[in-house]
């Protein structure tokens, strides 16, 4: 077979927990792909892009995983229409830098540039403006997927293997993998945000102020949420809501270049970090700093991506600070009407010993057509926590929780729950598995979260 | 798939009996959603501990499985990886055996040889390939500190366990290249029906205390644990008596 490395590697995704070996393969052209997937044993194959996924779903115990990210190239960028032509292995970072001076923006970014097309569909990813602009399969146009059979389908979100488009949007790779994609940028006249920040100071006013229909006044909206603090300082949230800034928005200064790729880093992160660093005492400090920088009221702030959209970027490798041990993000979803429930989950995190400091809280808005897409009307909150004795336990208790108000969790982000668990989140998983067993009945795609979640 | 916090899914406890095997079960069955394969001597003992485990919610099957037939092992292994991947395999059969037969009597020393030796090694060799082949997962042997040292009143146990415990340690190092963990368990005296009669020695532990042993050990991916932790002190100064002491002390 033609590729330019293979190797047994261990690998893990971002939360740095679970590794497994298996044969990683870098093809250099979808025909490298094709013969990979035709080659296969059998323990399977997987696409893994920048591995920013938490759990396991880009990794393949015992199998092939091929590294997409050598096949990299953008085709084309159309800036009348807004079509760019990139491969899998693009990132958003690459496509955001190429596709700015076009004036072209990408239509859904998550916590990271550092996730590649491929992943970006095939985790149905979605951003701070879900509300306004829905996941990004919303704005692929077209895709190319290698099938179990070696062979390339073109498909589209309202053609004729439709069913095979919307079972791949979300699939985490499972009905094939994505070699090429056609996405519809956003059109914008600068690379700024024009926002406004807000300080709310309990949870009752987090939600009242995510309800009160100024969200919709935004495209971009989420919070930094307190989940440590106990009593009134619970679900306290800093909130920065915001739209791509027009042109006469910017200050003079900034309006000589609008389009410049802005978005600063201070540091990479080195590997040293102990075991416990990451503790109440340090969150809380931390935690109540992160809440006190942002002013109690301010609107109309001029801010670049990373101050806006990225501020964790300002420190490359930060799942290091967690050391070796790793960590798990808990992100979940409840419908709009369970404040109660939210209120419930929010006491007993705040009650468990499980500190969590990255918490973001988010309203969502509608979902689209692909079986296995998380994002869905209601609430989003992520929590991140470090790996611990009794995490286990705690995360089941707060599964039947989420499962009880009706909510779900997310395949990029977990890397714990059950198969049970799992069908109950997703009632639309047969309807999924059908269409799958269709294109794969043999399985020759399969991870390690296909394992672990019997999918 | 063992997930991020620790726990597996499937488990293969050969040695259904095993008082510490069960509670090692008990222990992960209690953390999570288990499948368990219950291999052994057909037994009602068998049969009690697979509904036990039932009882708290884990899918069991029970797989016949006789220690003193090697050449059935390799089958039985495969039986065991049928239904899917296994994440943690504990190999916990074993006889204590009398020692004055056992240095004595042929057929006894040889059962004790072929139950505590000859078995985990021929259970080794068909678990070892197909760990590989899933390349992820646990392999726990229950060992002891007896084979570290000799004694008297234990010599013919105590070399059994030395043997398996060397295969394993070695076992280890293989299957490490594999993504494979082998853990390596001493546990000093158990309190379990194998040992009842017996006056505990110092140090002795409950199945409790082990089991927990083993479940941070697998957890923490750890190769080579003595039960309770201080035994591994214990036995270096042991190991390094001269003869003339070690004979004189009442273990």
């Amino acid at each position: 077979m033609e590729h330019t490395t293979s190797k047994l590697r261990p690998l893990h995704g971002w939360g740095r927990t679970s590794a497994t070996l298996a044969e990683v393969v870098t093809p250099a052209t979808p025909e490298d792909v094709s013969q990979a997937v035709r080659s296969v044993g059998e323990r399977g194959i997987i696409a893994r892009g920048l591995g920013r996924s938490y759990g396991d779903p880009a990794q393949n115990a015992g199998g092939l995983v091929l590294d997409m990210t050598a096949l990299h190239r953008i085709h084309s960028i159309d800036p009348d229409s807004a079509l760019v032509d990139v491969d899998a292995g693009v990132s958003l970072d690459q496509l955001m830098k190429a596709a700015l001076p076009h004036g072209l923006w990408v239509p859904v970014l998550p916590g990271t540039r550092q996730v590649t097309i491929g992943g970006a569909i095939a985790n149905d990813i979605h951003g701070k403006n879900h509300h306004s602009a829905g996941s990004f399969g919303n704005h692929v146009v077209s895709m190319d997927l290698v099938t179990a059979d070696g062979e390339c389908h073109r498909l589209t979100p309202d053609g004729p293997e439709s069913d095979l488009f919307w079972a791949t949007v979300a699939g985490i790779g499972l009905t094939g993998v994505i070699v090429r994609a056609t996405i519809r940028m956003t059109k914008t006249e600068t690379a700024y945000f024009i926002a406004d920040l807000e300080r709310t100071e309990n949870l009752d006013e987090t939600l009242a102020l995510v309800s009160d229909g100024s969200d919709d006044r935004y495209t971009y909206s989420s919070a930094w949420f307190d989940a440590i603090s106990p009593g009134p300082k619970l679900g306290r949230a800093a909130f920065g809501r915001g739209s791509l800034a027009k042109l006469d928005q910017l200050p003079a200064k900034l309006r000589a270049d609008p389009l410049k790729f802005d978005a600063p880093k201070l540091a990479t992160l080195p590997d040293f970090f102990p075991n416990g660093l990451a503790n109440k005492l340090s969150f809380s400090a931390i935690g109540e700093l992160y809440y006190r920088k942002t002013p109690k009221e301010k609107r109309g702030v001029i801010q670049n991506l990373t101050a806006f959209y990225h501020p964790l970027d300002l420190f490359g490798e930060w799942n290091r600070a967690y050391g070796s041990h790793g960590f798990l993000q808990y992100q979940f979803s409840t419908p709009p009407d369970a404040h109660d429930g939210l209120r419930d989950i929010l006491h007993k995190v705040a009650a468990s010993g499980h500190v969590s400091f990255l918490n973001v809280f988010k309203r969502m808005g509608e979902g689209n057509r692909a079986p296995l897409s998380y994002p869905h009307p209601g609430w989003m909150i992520c929590l991140d926590f470090p790996i611990k004795g009794g995490l286990g336990r705690f995360c089941d208790e707060l599964d039947e929780q989420v499962l009880g108000l009706g909510g779900r969790l997310y395949t990029a982000k977990d890397s714990r729950t059950t198969p049970e668990a799992f069908a109950t989140m997703y009632p639309r998983l047969d309807e999924w598995r059908k269409i799958r067993n269709s294109v794969d009945p043999e399985g020759v795609f399969a991870s390690d979260m296909s394992r672990r979640l019997a999918l | 798939m063992i997930n991020a916090v620790g726990n597996p899914q499937s488990l293969l406890l050969l040695g259904g009996t095993s008082e510490i095997g069960l509670t090692i079960a008990e222990k992960y069955a209690a953390a999570g959603h288990l499948r368990v394969v219950l291999a052994g001597r057909p037994s009602e003992r068998l049969d009690a501990n697979a509904e036990r485990l039932r009882g708290m919610g884990a899918t069991v099957s029970v797989l016949p499985f006789d220690a003193r037939k090697p050449d059935t092992h390799t089958e039985v292994v495969e039986k065991a990886f049928a239904d899917g991947d296994i994440d943690v395999t504990v190999v916990a059969f074993g006889l204590l055996g009398d020692n004055e037969r056992g240095w004595t009597d042929v057929a006894a020393a040889r059962e004790l040889a072929e139950v505590n030796y000859v078995a985990p090694v021929t259970v080794g060799v068909a678990l070892a390939d197909r760990l590989k082949r899933q390349a992820h997962g646990s392999l726990v042997l229950l060992s002891s500190v007896a084979g570290e040292r000799p004694r008297r009143s234990n010599f013919v146990y105590g070399s059994t366990k030395a043997g398996v415990d060397a295969f394993y340690v070695g076992l280890t190092e293989a299957l490490r290249p594999h993504g494979v963990v082998v853990t390596v368990v001493r546990p000093g005296f158990v309190k379990t029906k194998m040992t009842e009669g017996l006056a505990a020695a110092p140090l002795s532990q409950t199945p409790e205390q082990v089991a927990d042993i083993v479940l941070e050990a697998v957890r923490g991916g750890k190769e080579l644990v003595w039960a309770p932790g201080a035994m591994r002190v214990v036995m270096s100064v042991l190991r390094h008596l001269p003869k003339v002491v070690f004979r004189r002390l009442p273990v």
